[in-house]
């Protein structure tokens, strides 16, 4: 069933579970829903704003659009603690390289430093990242590095617990060499019935624009979020 | 899944069975008639629902005779929520029971894994249903004519077997009216296909 969940079963140090929350002993996660569509021209990512510690919900405004480099973005989910390091190394080493290159990174090159660490440490980790972003040698690419440490580029890609629930509607509205609006529109869509149906995601829609002329960001918050008529 | 328009009801089911990691068979219907208007999707051990469905059958056979008309659909769905949660323990089956009677009309009722019992105007259900929730909850609209409704059941059980490894094979649909029950038998290759097929 669905690969990409993201709880995670730790050891419980003190026993005293029935009289403290849940929250109080369970890693802090980014169960989630993000998403990534490449169009002509760039990329479009998206991504939930609910951050849980157990039931309780740490953060509801969480940013999972994480910059990587000026046009590379990665989207982040699983354990909020490795993704958030992890991010931070590519950032570092990412940043080194394009120094040492002198010139702007290949999206391709940041994926694989994503995959290398994940992939290294897939013991220790729980970490589900997708890499977005533009570069001038293949344009809008989408990268997707899940638990475990694959690395495939895909042309659309959904992650985190709220992606099983996506999977149909994404199969069936996603078409090639769509329009920057229609991807936008499609990932607000698929994002708002994730939120809909996933406990671990909510919030705000968080939306990125990634292309040659620049990073376009935007929120769409919760009284503004696409409706259904089942909802 | 079931749908629910104007005056009839669509079930659709699709067919593989697996053991473990073996697939037994491709082509089982998973659509049981449990009285000539009323069927139920199976989902979950098939040896369990299999159980469940012929004693829900003659249960509702039986009262049926004695009520000298032909049953509720509620009242088969409630046979079949009193043996899913008096056996909750033991078993492990879902099951979605629709169809037609004369004093509602076309009707659904999803029966979970504990023996919770839900009218609804559409449901899914099973492992490949997790899937298509996004899909059904944009497409689905009340009202649907025949055709819109065979279609869309049609489209999310494409879907769902093509990202459920454990759904496949041949998909199996009922319509079930006042007028009678006909059954729509769609094989592998002339599902619907979507963009990377």
């Amino acid at each position: 069933m669905a690969a990409a969940t993201a709880t995670r079963f730790c050891q419980q140090l003190s026993s005293v579970s029935d009289m403290s929350p849940d929250w109080t002993t369970k890693e802090v996660s980014t169960g989630t829903t993000i998403m990534a569509v490449e169009y002509e021209g760039g990329v479009v990512i998206g991504a939930d704003s609910r951050t849980t510690t157990g039931a309780y919900i740490a953060n509801r405004v969480t940013d999972k659009l994480t910059p990587i480099h000026d046009r590379i973005f990665c989207c982040r989910s699983g354990s909020a603690a490795d993704t958030q390091a992890i991010a931070d190394i590519v950032t570092y080493q990412l940043g080194f390289h394009s120094i040492e290159l002198d010139e702007a990174p290949l999206v391709q090159t940041a994926a694989n430093l994503f995959k290398a660490s994940c992939y290294r440490y897939r013991e220790e980790l729980m970490a589900g990242i997708i890499v977005a972003g533009w570069d001038k040698r293949r344009g809008g690419q989408v990268y997707t590095v899940p638990v475990g440490g694959m690395l495939v580029r895909q042309p659309v890609s959904v992650g985190g617990s709220g992606s099983t629930y996506i999977y149909g509607f994404m199969d069936s509205n996603y078409k090639p060499n769509m329009t920057k609006e229609q991807c936008l529109h499609l990932v607000s869509g698929a994002l708002s019935l994730a939120m809909e149906r996933d406990g671990s995601s909510g919030g705000v829609i968080r939306l990125a624009a990634i292309s040659e002329s620049g990073v376009e960001r935007q929120v769409i918050l919760g009284n503004q979020l696409p409706k259904w008529s089942t909802a | 899944m079931e749908r629910h328009y104007m005056d009839s009801k669509i079930k659709g089911v699709s067919t593989g069975v697996s053991n473990v990691n073996y697939v037994c068979s491709k082509t089982i219907n998973k659509l049981i008639q449990v009285h000539d208007r009323i069927f139920c999707c199976i989902a979950g051990s098939l040896a369990d629902a299999q159980a469940v469905t012929k004693t829900a059958k003659f249960q509702i056979s039986l009262h049926s005779i004695q009520m000298e008309s032909p049953p509720l659909v509620k009242a088969a769905a409630s046979v079949m929520k009193e043996l899913c949660y008096n056996n909750k323990e033991e078993l492990q089956a879902g099951f979605i029971t629709a169809g037609w009677d004369k004093k509602k009309g076309p009707q659904v009722y999803t029966v979970a894994l504990g023996g919770m019992l839900l009218s609804l105007p559409f449901t899914i259900g099973g492992s490949g249903s997790t899937y298509i929730y996004g899909y059904t909850d944009a497409k689905y609209k009340p009202d649907m004519s025949r055709e819109e409704c065979l279609q869309f059941a049609t489209n999310a059980l494409a879907l769902a077997m093509g990202r459920d490894n454990v759904s496949g094979g041949v998909a199996h649909l009922v319509v079930i009216t006042e007028g009678g029950v006909e059954h729509v038998v769609i094989p592998g290759d002339k599902l619907p296909k979507f963009h990377d097929e």
